[in-house]
């Protein structure tokens, strides 16, 4: 009968372990592993039998049954006793699935409560352009979110199919230049800005190594709008005579 | 500048605000005192809540928002401009896990749910309803997970602290458990989250 049982219907082993103590009415303290443990394997015997490829987590399952139930077989020392806190090898199991029904539980509760674009509604305004004087609100960008816009603007440039390789020798100090410069028009410029249109992926690449150059020079600050992923570039305070000893081949990127 | 007047404004604020306000945000602005903003803010809810509009002043996300009323959803459907997500079974027990654990490191999550987990993991993040908070310090230097405040945005939650309570379970729970979620479609079970077309 077990057979009429699909493996979607479950979320795991511990999701079909509560499925079928909870069909033997068993109590979760008192679980019978041999029966459980036969009716688990048959389970997968049945999946098997029909072809299905039976994902390795539910083997595990199986081999943690067998373990727990050879444990069971055998005689307890009493300077395990000593040793070990848990007399009961399904002690952990039993915690386990505890713990997970919860979670289970707290999923059906969210599955529940309102959702945006579901159940409620947001006013949807247009998405304003970024007033110039007083920029974007913006907060510190962490590192993860920094590599995040780095691989969308990738994700825009076209890869580059090349045929003839020619050397091409981009030069961050000239980026780096280049985003000084700029920033003395503007106290505060989106990266995008600095982008050559149409977008050319080895561009993407110098002028976001000579902007993290900048900021490990402490030249200029990088601020990043969560929503829409802009980085933005503002100088720091720092007196401009450093820039002169900057050489190429300082960064290595030669 | 009488309260009416700043009511109105915190009002005009909140309606053209594209995310939750927060209401040093609008201390800032206005350039008056926290105590006097809160209780004004207070008084808002409240009265959105009585006004009987088609929409309501909430609390989420350590901010302030106007969100149309549930009870009318259906009709704001049938506008057709909006696709929302889909959660799958996995996609939400993981996302509860995440809520409630983090930091939660990916190994974490799968010795709860008892299944691989970094395909879930990976459409909560580009969903952005999850995101990295940095590494654990231990060997392996394993990512750690959390909720973003989009989450909170979209579960209309007010903080982390506003999570439902879990249930404690000292023995099994009824049959209501057992089975699918209500909102999870048999034909949809397959991808972890989907956008409706």
């Amino acid at each position: 009968m077990s057979c009429e049982i699909s493996i979607d219907k479950f979320e795991g082993p511990l999701d079909l372990l509560l499925h079928l103590i909870r069909k033997e009415e068993m109590d979760i303290y008192e679980i019978e592993i041999a029966q459980i443990t036969r009716q688990y394997l048959d389970f997968i015997d049945a999946m098997q039998s029909l072809n299905l490829d039976i994902a390795g987590e539910y083997l595990v399952m199986a081999a943690t049954l067998l373990q727990i139930k050879s444990r069971m077989l055998l005689p307890v020392h009493e300077e395990e006793i000593l040793e070990e806190e848990e007399l009961d090898p399904r002690a952990e199991l039993i915690r386990r699935l505890l713990e997970y029904q919860r979670y289970k539980d707290a999923a059906l509760t969210f599955a529940s409560l309102p959702q945006l674009d579901r159940d409620i509604f947001l006013a949807t305004p247009l998405v304003a352009d970024v007033n110039e004087e007083e920029g974007p609100e913006l907060e510190p960008v962490s590192l993860y979110a920094l590599v995040e816009a780095f691989r969308d603007l990738l994700k825009k440039a076209p890869k580059d199919f090349v045929h003839e390789v020619t050397a091409e020798h981009l030069s961050v100090t000239e980026r780096i230049q280049t985003i000084l410069n700029r920033l003395q028009e503007r106290p505060q410029l989106p990266f995008s800005d600095l982008l050559p249109m149409p977008l050319v992926r080895s561009e993407v690449v110098v002028l976001f190594l000579a902007m993290l150059e900048l900021v490990k020079m402490s030249l200029i600050k990088i601020y990043q709008n969560q929503r829409c992923n802009e980085i933005w570039l503002s100088p720091a305070v720092v007196e401009a005579d450093g820039l002169s000893a900057i050489s190429e081949d300082s960064f290595g990127y030669a | 500048m009488d309260t009416r007047e700043v009511k109105a404004i915190i009002e005009a604020l909140l309606f053209a605000a594209e995310t939750p306000l927060k209401s040093e945000k609008i201390c800032e602005i206005l350039c008056l005192e926290r105590g006097m903003i809160a209780t004004l803010l207070r008084e808002l809810v409240q009265e959105s809540e009585s006004a009987g509009h088609g929409f309501l002043l909430c609390n989420v996300a350590e901010g302030y928002q106007y969100r149309s009323r549930p009870e009318y959803a259906e009709w704001i459907r049938r506008l057709g401009h909006h696709r929302p997500f889909r959660f799958s079974r996995a996609a939400l027990e993981t996302l509860v896990i995440i809520a409630y654990r983090q930091p939660v490191t990916r190994a974490e999550i799968e010795y709860l749910r008892g299944v691989e987990s970094g395909a879930v993991v990976k459409t909560l993040m580009e969903k952005r309803l999850v995101k990295i908070l940095g590494k654990k310090e231990i060997a392996g230097r394993p990512m750690i997970y959390g909720t973003t405040r989009d989450f909170l945005e979209f579960f209309g939650l007010r903080d982390l602290s506003g999570l439902p309570t879990l249930r404690d379970f000292s023995e099994l729970a009824p049959d209501a458990l057992e089975g699918m979620l209500p909102l999870a479609d048999e034909d949809s079970s397959a991808a972890p989250i989907e956008t409706t077309e």
